[in-house]
């Protein structure tokens, strides 16, 4: 029997498997950030140990930045501490730190792939769930608690129990209008918040062949919005073509080297998966959220699901309680809502082509006066970009205020949060109660509905602008 | 209630923290506090009712979704819960809890919903050895799956980290051999 792509890269790293217990399973790449490392750095240090492999681990601070004046010392004192300690703690035990102020500094899953660290067939953990961006290029990467920060800081490694293999194929071209992100909130929609949990997720088919690398990064960093602990796309020329020349990838013979093996990274045509999806490409529109979790989505024309035809007691309970919530009601079109924030950022949609996408759409429009729009760039390479093609003139003419490089609104770490009981389309990843701040309100779409809703003040579907 | 996030549990704000302590008093934050005030607990949340008490947390299905954040586990244990029971869990908070000596324990969904209709004042038993979870009050038992490796750890207080750190000469042989 074949091998999954996932099993050949998982096979590989297996340093040793416990009888009866889970495996070693050797890491390549490890990324760390402020607010989930300090303690691991701590537990490393009580034991009285070095670290084991520090030129594997990487260290940017994303989640609890400010993104404005990132050349003054950070306001919020705890904040501040947080990212001493990062600069400390990696100082002391020689981490590459990309901190404020850094030209790499950025979204720690937005970094990874534009530097070329990230590759196929690697293994890449951080301590943030969102890793699984990374299995874009056919590497497997998964997010991990601190306690698992710290057994890599000691080993390189991490146990670890195999998943389950899922492979979701979606076939055929897209509808005008929707892209990937559409294509991952309609996936999460149609099998649930929990429909992947214990599973690794290949995403196959000839419209993920047809996407480009950022577009694929967008699907796979939502996996875990399905419980999966990961998702990865067989490495093919898009990727090799993306990697190629950046900053960290390898050169000349290494180069040669590497593409041949990148080369055999795919599922063998019988490998066998755990369960297996077929999604048509065609039945996709651009969606929207309206609950409080992603799989709570429908196309931006539809409606909010009619409780009383709903007949499982749990999913009714949970469906009544997040438009309570939302202070939606049952049965609704969301098609001219009116919203009042739209957050363009995220390590789900705040690449190049994201901001790129966006400038198409608002060149010689302007934001609708009753919404604050907020782009906030995922690194500041992406910003670079973003300056050096012009767009930032696009956006500052549209009434787009672009901050500087984080997290930002996507968790309400820092301060930048949605006001309690206002509504926010947002570009990122989760729309759980009180996540973009308490009360806080999310709609979770794609950088073109976002934009479209930033131009009208409400919920537009973005067909009706192009 | 279904599908709780680790943003319910511990929400980000709190995650300012470099220590691991001190989690509890921010557990399910935003659920406990009207307006996030002390002072203003709301009445129909559950850890707001003398009624409830003790060292088991009961919720319904896919508990510890979303956020990574180990600091749900820390919150859950500095708050003095040494187990969660619910249908199904997220992959990642599993490991947290586990990691951490917070047992999570995975029930049939008909069992968990005997559990509710106990009501305020049921008590659960559970045995980490046997692998079974006990209603006291109908006697009506269900085993649960431990990974033989994790139990050793838990029962013994057993660390992954110690044991990782014993493996060092074996993981460098392994990078030899790979490169």
């Amino acid at each position: 029997m074949g091998k999954t792509l996932f099993d050949k890269i998982w096979d590989k790293h297996v340093v040793e498997k416990i009888p009866d217990g889970p495996s070693v399973l050797y890491i390549d790449k490890h990324f760390i950030h402020e607010v989930t490392s300090p303690q691991a750095f701590k537990g490393i240090e009580q034991r009285g140990v070095e670290l084991f492999r520090p030129k594997q681990t990487v260290a940017t601070a994303d989640h609890n930045v400010p993104t404005i004046n990132q050349h003054l010392p950070i306001r919020d004192e705890l904040s501040r501490i947080q990212v001493e300690q990062l600069i400390n703690n990696c100082s002391r035990h020689g981490v590459e730190l990309y901190g404020l102020g850094h030209p790499y500094q950025g979204i720690v899953h937005v970094i990874g792939p534009e530097l070329g660290i990230t590759q196929p067939g690697m293994t890449i953990v951080c301590g943030d769930s969102h890793t699984s961006t990374h299995g874009a290029f056919g590497a497997i990467a998964f997010g991990i608690g601190t306690s698992e920060v710290e057994m890599v800081f000691a080993s390189q490694c991490v146990l670890q129990t195999k998943p389950k293999t899922m492979r979701i194929n979606i076939e055929g071209a897209l509808q005008k209008g929707v892209v990937s992100k559409d294509i991952i909130l309609y996936i999460i929609a149609k099998i649930s918040a929990s429909g992947a949990t214990g599973f690794f997720v290949e995403y196959a088919g000839s419209t993920i062949r047809s996407l480009s690398m950022e577009a694929r990064m967008t699907i796979c960093n939502m996996s875990i919005e399905m419980g999966a602990r990961g998702g990865m796309i067989a490495p093919d020329e898009t990727t090799f073509q993306y990697v190629k020349g950046r900053a960290f990838a390898p050169k000349g013979a290494a180069w040669d080297k590497k593409l041949a093996e990148w080369q055999e990274l795919y599922s063998d045509a019988d490998a066998v998966f755990d369960a297996e999806i077929n999604i048509d490409a065609a039945a996709i529109h651009p969606m929207i959220t309206y609950g409080t979790n992603p799989g709570l989505g429908i196309a931006v024309n539809g409606h909010i699901p009619v409780l009383d035809d709903i007949y499982d007691e749990g999913e009714k309970k949970n469906i009544e309680k997040a438009l309570q919530y939302m202070g939606l009601k049952s049965g609704a079109s969301l098609i001219g809502m009116p919203v009042q924030h739209v957050f363009i950022g995220s390590c789900t949609n705040s690449r190049i082509e994201d901001l790129r996408e966006i400038a198409e759409l608002v060149k010689g429009r302007k934001k609708s006066d009753t919404v604050k729009v907020m782009i906030v760039p995922g690194s500041q390479q992406v910003a670079k970009q973003v300056h050096a093609e012009g767009l930032d003139r696009i956006f500052a003419e549209a009434g787009f205020q672009i901050r500087q490089a984080g997290c930002s609104a996507c968790l309400g770490m820092n301060e930048d949060k949605i006001p309690a009981g206002e509504y926010c389309i947002s570009t990122s990843n989760r729309n759980f109660e009180g996540r973009q701040g308490a009360g806080a309100r999310t709609l979770l779409a794609s950088p073109l509905t976002a934009a479209a809703a930033a131009i009208t003040g409400v919920v537009t579907d973005i067909r009706e602008l192009i | 209630m279904e599908n709780i996030d680790t943003d319910q549990i511990i929400p980000a704000r709190f995650l300012k923290a470099t220590t691991r302590d001190g989690f509890g008093k921010n557990l399910f934050r935003d659920w406990r506090y009207e307006n996030n005030d002390e002072a203003k607990p709301k009445a129909d949340f559950a850890l707001n009712n003398s009624i409830y008490g003790g060292e088991i947390l009961v919720a319904g299905k896919n508990f510890g979704c979303g956020s990574s954040r180990e600091h749900a586990a820390w919150a859950l244990q500095d708050y003095g819960f040494n187990a969660v029971i619910s249908s199904f869990f997220a992959d990642i908070f599993k490991n947290n809890a586990l990691n951490n000596g917070v047992l999570p324990v995975t029930v049939s969904e008909p069992f968990l919903q005997k559990i509710f209709e106990q009501g305020n004042e049921a008590t659960l038993s559970i045995d980490v050895e046997k692998q079974t979870i006990t209603i006291d009050a109908t006697g009506e038992q269900e085993p649960f799956e431990l990974n033989p490796y994790k139990k050793t750890c838990l029962l013994n207080g057993y660390d992954d980290i110690d044991f990782l750190l014993s493996r060092r000469a074996a993981i460098t042989t392994f990078e030899k051999e790979s490169a």
